[in-house]
């Protein structure tokens, strides 16, 4: 199945209780495949195609301030709309799981496959000091098990979770597991586990208010506080990151997504040349695996970011070896996918000369 | 096994479901499997084309710049694709709307004239199935067994009825299929 059915089938699956969304290329099979399946019908999920992106975002904020599981996928453009509603739900602490499958831009751009909204996801594409939980599927498989991890993650720390894809995951076809369906949350349920959430005021608590505003600065600046707290936890607790063919490398590609996998094509070209690569790929983007990549990195000759955008994680792994290594950036951008031969190539150019 | 494969063509021609079917099979062969489609709006009677990998083992890039098999069926389409089939690889195409036939020396060569084949079976939708049978006949990557039960995964229960026509049309694919010998000028 294609990785925007297996998002699909995954939300129904892992217990959801709502999406929201707008439709655009090259992620309306996410719509499409949940109204084909029409969950309301079995597991009571509401699937409702909202009047715009702004919409969407604001339909999952009210969704969440009740406990519930809500979710929205668009694509960049659409991703951009929602970015006021993003800050407002960081700001409020309410969890929800948002599926960009992106698309190059900037502005309309075009619907082909991209990597360029890297710096809009892991640093905070709206206002405020915040963050979001970024996860990067590179496989139709990771697209539908982090479906449930995004939930998981985004009600573990009341944040809300991004599935940082893009087109080329989204429209390929491969084979996937999917896990067997899980119940809903009952209210009851709701109710114990978040007792932020807005369920019903019983007479033993006091009034939940879900709000970002706090016009006081020294209680504002408090909660702030708590905010990096929070993701200072993240950094702790959460990182997750794969590595292949390291342990004798000489080199280091750091990959996401799908330019993960046109990457470790490129290590078996360069690998059957005698050059000896590793890939880490990165899994959560926020949290960053600047550890793992310091580490690594202090054994490497050179490293070599990957990313279908004009460099932007690059700076990322540039700032985790402090310098320490050789980082150079290549990717094509606008909507082209490099293939595994011009990454290597690259690799052969900026790292080893000639 | 690892076989990498392009298939290209027009719109309308049923070049993604081919590759679909194919993708299946394997599936059904206990391969793994990518499928990569070219989308957007040159689908819309421009080029149309698919990246299908079948492996035993873990498939790394579903993006390729080298194919095994590229199978061709429009001039577009040879034109992009016929440099990209690796040395000892294999190009199929119908010669049907073909100007330029390939000229490659260190490839293998076949034709198939599917679009005419699927006139004479007074079918045209049988034409991807036609050129499907060909290939396997060449390259035998997955066993008829399994692509039937591709064909029927991939095929919506109210279409299974047209699963004997596909059939046919994948054993007169093979029967047809014809080797090309470059003459060398």
């Amino acid at each position: 199945m294609k990785g925007n059915e297996a998002i699909a089938e995954a939300a129904i699956r892992c217990g959801a209780d709502g999406y929201f969304g707008y439709p655009i290329t090259p992620q309306s099979e996410v719509m499409e495949k949940l109204m084909e399946l029409q969950p309301w019908n079995s597991t009571g999920m509401v699937v409702l195609q909202a009047e715009s992106e702004t919409a969407s975002i604001n339909m999952l904020y009210g969704g969440a301030g009740c406990g519930k599981r809500v979710m929205t996928s668009s694509s960049s453009p659409g991703i951009s709309l929602m970015q006021e509603g993003l800050s407002y739900m960081a700001g409020a602490e309410l969890p929800c799981l948002v599926v960009n499958v992106v698309r190059g831009g900037p502005g309309l751009g075009t619907i082909q496959p991209s990597q360029s909204d890297y710096f809009q996801s892991v640093k905070g594409g709206g206002h405020g000091d915040y963050k979001l939980i970024v996860l990067a599927p590179a496989s139709v498989q990771e697209m539908a098990d982090f479906v449930e991890l995004g939930f998981d993650l985004a009600f573990k720390y009341r944040n809300p979770a991004m599935i940082l894809s893009d087109g080329m995951i989204g429209q390929m076809m491969e084979k996937v597991e999917l896990k067997p369906q899980q119940k809903r949350w009952t209210d009851e349920e709701v109710a114990q586990m978040h007792p932020w959430a807005t369920t019903g005021k019983p007479e033993s608590r006091d009034y939940n208010i879900i709000t970002s505003v706090e016009l006081d600065s020294e209680a504002h600046e408090k909660f702030n506080h708590r905010l990096q707290v929070k993701y200072r936890e993240l950094e702790e607790k959460e990182v997750r990151f794969e590595t292949t063919d390291v342990d004798d490398a000489d080199y280091l590609i750091v990959a996401y997504g799908s330019s993960a996998r046109i990457s470790a094509a490129a290590i078996e070209i360069l690998r059957e040349k005698g050059i000896k690569v590793g890939l880490l790929r990165p899994i959560t983007l926020y949290p960053f695996p600047t550890k793992e990549i310091q580490r690594l990195g202090a054994k490497m000759k050179g490293i070599l970011s990957v990313e279908m955008s004009s460099g932007q994680m690059v700076e990322d792994v540039r700032l985790a070896v402090e310098g320490k290594v050789k980082v150079e950036h290549f990717g094509r951008y606008g909507g082209v996918v490099h293939s595994p031969d011009e990454v290597a190539e690259a690799l052969e150019q900026k790292l080893i000369g000639g | 096994m690892k076989e990498e494969i392009i298939i290209a063509g027009f719109g309308g021609q049923g070049v993604l479901s081919m590759g679909k079917i194919l993708a299946y099979s394997g599936v059904m062969q206990g391969q793994e499997v990518t499928w990569m489609p070219s989308y957007g709006p040159e689908m819309r009677g421009g080029t149309a084309n698919v990246t299908v990998v079948l492996s035993d083992n873990r498939i790394s890039s579903p993006i390729l710049h080298a194919f095994d098999t590229a199978i061709i069926l429009n001039q577009q389409s040879m034109d992009k694709f016929e440099p990209l089939v690796k040395p000892g690889g294999l190009l199929l195409y119908d010669p049907n709307g073909i100007t330029r036939h390939p000229e490659r020396d260190d490839i293998n060569i076949y034709k198939i004239e599917a679009a005419e084949e699927a006139a004479q079976l007074k079918s045209a939708k049988t034409f991807n199935m036609i050129v499907l049978g060909a290939f396997l006949k060449v390259k035998p990557v997955v066993e008829m067994e399994n692509v039937l039960k591709g064909l029927k995964k991939s095929l919506p229960e109210r279409h299974h009825h047209l699963i004997p026509m596909n059939e046919k049309a994948i054993q007169r694919g093979g029967e047809i299929v014809k080797e090309v010998t470059l003459v060398k000028a």
